[in-house]
């Protein structure tokens, strides 16, 4: 520190603003701000101006208004009297759902798919070929009507499933349609109730079942934590695995417990079945559609990340005595997730923006109630797209950031 | 040559009649390329050789052979009374008693030094943790790089990351041991450093194979010389033999290229 308050200065002259690399970044920022406040205002007062021209005004008023329209599936209390917010939110969680369990499941396939693809087994790693050309290569649009055209052509009618010589339930739970699939639901006895918030009303047993895990992941978090310390300074890690599953488990087994919880097994009565969920064949397309499009694109990736680790890595290994299995998870699997990571964000991001294509096969999300019926029914196409531009750009925002920081964690081992 | 100042005595070192490694009329083929031919070599325990031959002579392959990295096709190794068939089993009684050091070290760069050297211990040997490290840091102590164990590999040098490959071996408690070319790729001051890791090794008895060219250690070290050409053992004598009075022409050859002249 001492050199450098002793160092001469430079004087400041305007060129150093372009020529010095303490100035120069800064300058390019400022100026590339500059012109990109400078369009967007033009483009905003242009927009205005015309707008006013065609008497048309730019407000949201409209989220207020009764929607009148049904949506079948909803996660939130819903009907026809709901509000055109309310639809909003409706057709938001349906995006949410479709993108949270689209991205679990591609991930899951993408992982097993890759792995395989390198087997040495020639039939498996021939068959994984197959699925991943066939898959990547065909518009997913077409994969999304494909699936929903055979749940819907080729699936047995709910009726077909009545009597002794009628089709039998996949392991007594699960009935698979031509309208919908058949699951169990989980009923509780003792519920909370719920708590209403104005724009939609909070399940307090859900939250209650959410905030339990959130605090038993959080204190095995802590315990984890504690053992490490423990570990720095005494060289003695004591054991926690045994304690950990306690922490996670007791609590959720004891609140379902008390809760009354038990599964409904759906029954055919009359012509359809009841007790357990009703999950409409649009959802399960268009969630197999998405997963295994997706998935074919992170095989690929898993598979190019396994083949960035050098061959020494699994002969080290080797050599060492481990076996291929461990080999994998523990010494080549970790150093390609760094290489994994980032394009697999962008296959979430696109799962996700893909998802829109619900509309194919009538599946209600964001797209399909702000982004069609309410846009249509309320002629405010400006507002509504604006709005829905601005949910995907949050979305997207929110799973690269928590990608992102994923990834810095996995990277900063590294170094 | 001058890099080995402790040269040993070979007659000094025991080296008992009890056999560490067996290999009869082996042959290796890749495809069509026939790279190993007819192999016999026994090697005693507490023996020290030195492979050497020119590039593409199958040194590499012969001592991967060893510890299955690659398989043989005709022919017969035994290793420390294991034969290595296709029987995983059998494998896996070789590997945790032959360790091997790369060329390329190839420590695992997402793992601590010190994680480095337990890993095997602790999920091949099921080692307690504790005790895995404690004996991690015994050869770390023991290959002088004590203090860098919580850092990663790639924040060392060269010559301390071949250093810790060799502890990483050593930590799986081996009795033999294999080197492929281990100072290939280090700077000439930092052969040096690993060239007395492995001297002091030998002198505690370890059964080592190494492919070198490093011909003063060769001479300081080794009690036998094994050279390769296409794929056969071409002559294999005492150093002092092997470098003063070579029997074939090939092996003269070699040797005046290797020397200089
Ligand atoms: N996986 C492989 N497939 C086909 N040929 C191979 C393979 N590995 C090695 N070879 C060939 O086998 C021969 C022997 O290779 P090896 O690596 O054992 O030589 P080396 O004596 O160790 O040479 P160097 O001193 O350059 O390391 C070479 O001609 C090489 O091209
Ligand atoms: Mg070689």
């Amino acid at each position: 520190m001492a050199n450098a308050v002793e160092k001469p200065k430079d004087s400041f002259r305007p060129s150093m603003l372009l020529y010095d690399t303490r100035y120069r970044s800064l300058t390019i920022q400022i100026v590339v701000f500059a012109l990109f406040v400078a369009a967007a205002a033009w483009l905003i007062d242009n927009t205005v101006r015309n707008l006013s021209a065609l008497g048309k005004d730019f407000d949201f008023g409209f989220l207020g208004v009764r929607a009148g329209y049904d949506i079948a599936q909803h996660l939130i209390p819903y009907t026809q009297n709901s509000t055109h917010a309310q639809a909003m939110l409706v057709g938001l969680l349906n995006t949410l759902l479709i993108a949270v369990m689209g991205c679990a499941l591609a991930t899951v396939i993408g992982v097993i798919v890759g792995v395989l693809r390198l087997s040495s087994n020639w039939l498996v790693a021939r068959l994984m070929t197959v699925y991943v050309e066939m898959f990547r290569n065909v518009p997913v649009l077409l994969w999304i009507l494909l699936f929903y055209t055979v749940f819907s052509e080729a699936s047995p009618t709910p009726a077909a499933f009545r009597g002794e010589d009628g089709q039998s339930m996949l392991l007594g739970l699960f009935a698979v349609t031509n309208r919908y699939t058949a699951i169990p639901d989980v009923a509780v006895e003792r519920g909370f109730g719920t708590l209403d918030l104005g724009l939609f009303s909070l399940n307090l047993t859900f939250a209650a079942i959410v905030v339990v895990l959130a605090a038993s992941f959080y204190v095995r978090h802590r315990l984890k934590a504690r053992a490490r310390a423990v570990q720095e300074s005494t060289g003695r890690r004591p054991s926690t695995w045994w304690k950990s599953l306690l922490i996670v488990v007791l609590p959720i087994a004891l609140l379902l417990w008390v809760l009354g919880t038990h599964l409904l097994v759906p029954s055919l009565s009359g012509f359809n079945f009841t007790g357990g969920i009703n999950v409409p064949n649009s959802f399960m397309a268009l969630w197999l559609a998405l997963s295994f499009y997706t998935g074919a694109f992170i095989a690929e990736i898993v598979r190019a990340g396994i083949l960035a680790v050098s061959r020494g890595q699994s002969e080290a290994a080797f050599a060492l005595g481990l076996r291929p299995r461990r080999t994998m998870s523990l010494v080549i699997l970790p150093q390609a997730l760094r290489v994994i990571v980032p394009p697999l964000i962008s296959q979430f991001l696109n799962l996700t923006k893909n998802s829109s294509l619900a509309i194919a096969v009538g599946y209600l999300d964001l797209r399909g109630t702000l982004g069609g019926i309410t846009l249509n029914q309320t002629g405010r196409e400006l507002e509504c797209v604006l709005l829905m531009m601005l949910i995907y750009l949050a979305i997207s925002l929110i799973i690269s950031g928590g990608m992102n920081v994923y990834n810095s964690r996995i990277r900063l081992k590294e170094r | 040559m001058e890099t080995i100042e402790r040269a040993i005595d070979p007659s000094h070192m025991k080296i008992s009649d009890e056999i560490a490694i067996q290999i009869r009329a082996m042959n290796k083929w890749y495809g069509q390329f026939h790279v190993l031919r007819d192999i016999n070599l026994t090697v005693h325990r507490g023996e020290r050789i030195v492979i050497c031959g020119p590039s593409g002579s199958g040194k590499s392959t012969l001592i991967r052979c060893i510890n299955r990295l690659e398989e043989h096709q005709s022919g017969q190794i035994v290793v420390d009374g294991t034969e290595l068939t296709s029987d995983l089993k059998n494998i896996d009684t070789v590997r945790s008693e032959v360790g091997m050091v790369f060329q390329h070290f190839n420590l695992f760069p997402h793992l601590t030094i010190l994680e480095n050297c337990t890993l095997a211990p602790i999920w091949v040997r099921k080692v307690p943790k504790e005790e895995a490290e404690e004996t991690a840091m015994h050869f770390l102590r023991k290959v002088k790089i004590p203090d860098q164990a919580h850092k990663y590999p790639g924040q060392l040098s060269g010559g301390q990351q071949q250093r810790v490959a060799i502890a990483r071996s050593l930590c799986m408690k081996p009795r033999i041991m294999l080197f492929d070319e281990p100072t290939s790729a280090l700077d000439p001051e930092m052969i040096k450093e690993v060239l007395d890791t492995m001297i002091s090794l030998a002198e505690e008895g370890m059964t080592m194979l190494c492919v070198t060219h490093e011909m003063g250690f060769a001479q300081a070290v080794a009690n036998r010389v094994v050279f390769m050409d296409q794929g056969q053992i071409v002559e294999q004598n005492t150093p002092r033999e092997f470098f003063n009075n070579p029997q074939s022409e090939r092996t003269k050859m070699f040797l005046s290229q290797i020397l200089g002249h």
